[in-house]
């Protein structure tokens, strides 16, 4: 698949984030998006998934077929959508069934990512750590060709993050795309990277605030 | 998209029975507030038995109430709605989904409960088959109501009493036809089946307005 984000802008309670950001993805395509707190990482990810409306611009993409976007991505963020009562075996098989796409079997994609003893503890008992590395499962549950990461590393341990850089890069070598969000080194040599800081509006704009408030 | 239907059903039916569900407690509610009224009112039996479908109504009313205002909350705050917007099925069969699983917790366990309870108000057999019959045919009304002001108010946090004061004055019509249909399988000038028919008729609306609504929030809250 292709994705096209075409001058995207962002607004988040009356203040412009972002603006005339622009990107081409094609199969095999790593970005990674940095900047500081607060820059807007996270609000660019969430216009990619679809969760946010931007305040202009257009995201398309090409070679999905009759599916919408966010039928074709993996969110793995801050929230990690699991529930804390259920075991990680329940939480990756209702993704499974939830996403379709059905790759691999939860079970065997815990234990990919070092956790085969944990398949049958509530999430809720695991650690930081642990829990991400189950979000991260989800990727190896359903195939699905785009991934949006926001701090993938996070909670992550120096062989987890290794790991994680891996599984990313058989997914790209795979013809997936790759977005991510980080501040830290994800282990991908042949990334893109993409500031979003150049980005910000020159100076705020001292009416856009009031007409919100109009 | 059956698939996706029944991952949500079984998923929220399994929280439901772990620890922190909401499974049982609205019959515990229900229980408490069908055994206050008779001590709040005193051991006159005609009386109680008089308004004995009334107190089940308000009490099933109110315990429907329960676990409500964490029907989409809970998905919102774990991210658990961002994994739901990236399935292929529409996020209307998703809310018929959930809501199902928490009729069939809430209001299902009442319904089968009622005619028990019905004994610490002093119900004639008649009036307990007919309370427990009109709960079955009405609380899905109240559980769709309910989920649309669920998903209104999923993004605020402490949602549960704004919540019921938007819900509530929208589950009179199925409280005045519940009670009224009870009321009538024990004699009157109107027979059972007319107001049972219109309870049928407003839980079918709701189901469809229901759904709708609460998918429309959803998004909307996006």
């Amino acid at each position: 698949m292709r994705l096209i984000a075409e001058t995207l802008a962002c607004r988040r309670s009356g203040r412009r984030i972002f603006s005339g950001l622009s990107f081409t993805l094609a199969d095999g395509d790593a970005l990674v998006v940095t900047g500081r707190n607060g820059a807007g990482k996270s609000s660019l990810l969430a216009i990619l998934a679809g969760r946010l409306r931007p305040e202009s611009g257009r995201l398309r993409a090409e070679g999905i077929g009759e599916r919408t976007i966010p039928e074709t991505l993996h969110v793995v963020g801050h929230r990690d959508g699991l529930k804390g009562a259920l075991t990680a075996q329940e939480n990756l098989a209702f993704a499974r069934d939830l996403l379709g796409d059905a790759a691999m079997a939860p079970r065997e994609a815990l234990a990919r990512l070092g956790l085969a003893h944990a398949a049958g503890l509530p999430v809720g008992y695991l650690s930081a750590g642990q829990r991400r590395r189950v979000a991260l499962a989800r990727l190896l549950v359903c195939r699905r060709p785009l991934w949006l990461l926001d701090e993938p590393t996070a909670a992550l341990d120096a062989a987890s993050q290794a790991m994680l850089a891996g599984l990313m890069r058989e997914h790209l070598a795979a013809g997936g795309l790759v977005v991510a969000a980080t501040h830290q080194a994800l282990g991908l040599d042949d990334a893109r990277r993409l500031s979003i800081e150049a980005y910000r509006p020159a100076r705020p704009s001292p009416d856009a605030a009031a007409e919100d408030w109009a | 998209m059956t698939r996706a239907f029944l991952a949500v059903l079984a998923r929220d039916l399994r929280l439901a029975g772990r620890i922190g569900g909401s499974g049982a407690l609205g019959l515990v509610f229900f229980l408490m507030i069908v055994v206050m009224v008779p001590f709040a009112l005193g051991p006159d039996l005609n009386l109680l038995s008089r308004i004995g479908p009334a107190i089940l109504w308000l009490a099933a009313v109110l315990a429907t109430l329960i676990g409500l205002d964490r029907l989409f909350q809970a998905d919102e705050e774990d991210g658990s709605l961002d994994l739901i917007a990236g399935t292929p099925a529409p996020l209307e069969l998703v809310v018929v989904a959930k809501v199902v699983a928490h009729w069939l917790t809430t209001g299902l366990p009442l319904a089968l409960a009622a005619p028990v309870f019905g004994l610490l108000v002093a119900l004639t057999p008649t009036a307990m088959a007919a309370t427990s019959l009109t709960l079955l045919v009405g609380t899905p009304a109240l559980t769709f109501i309910g989920a649309a002001g669920a998903a209104l108010t999923a993004s605020i946090r402490r949602g549960g009493l704004i919540l019921a004061v938007v819900v509530l004055p929208l589950m009179i019509p199925t409280l005045i036809f519940g009670v009224s249909a009870t009321e009538a399988a024990g004699g009157g000038t109107v027979p059972f089946a007319t107001p049972l028919m219109i309870l049928a008729a407003l839980s079918l609306v709701a189901a469809v307005t229901g759904t709708l609504a609460a998918a429309a929030a959803l998004r909307w809250g996006e």
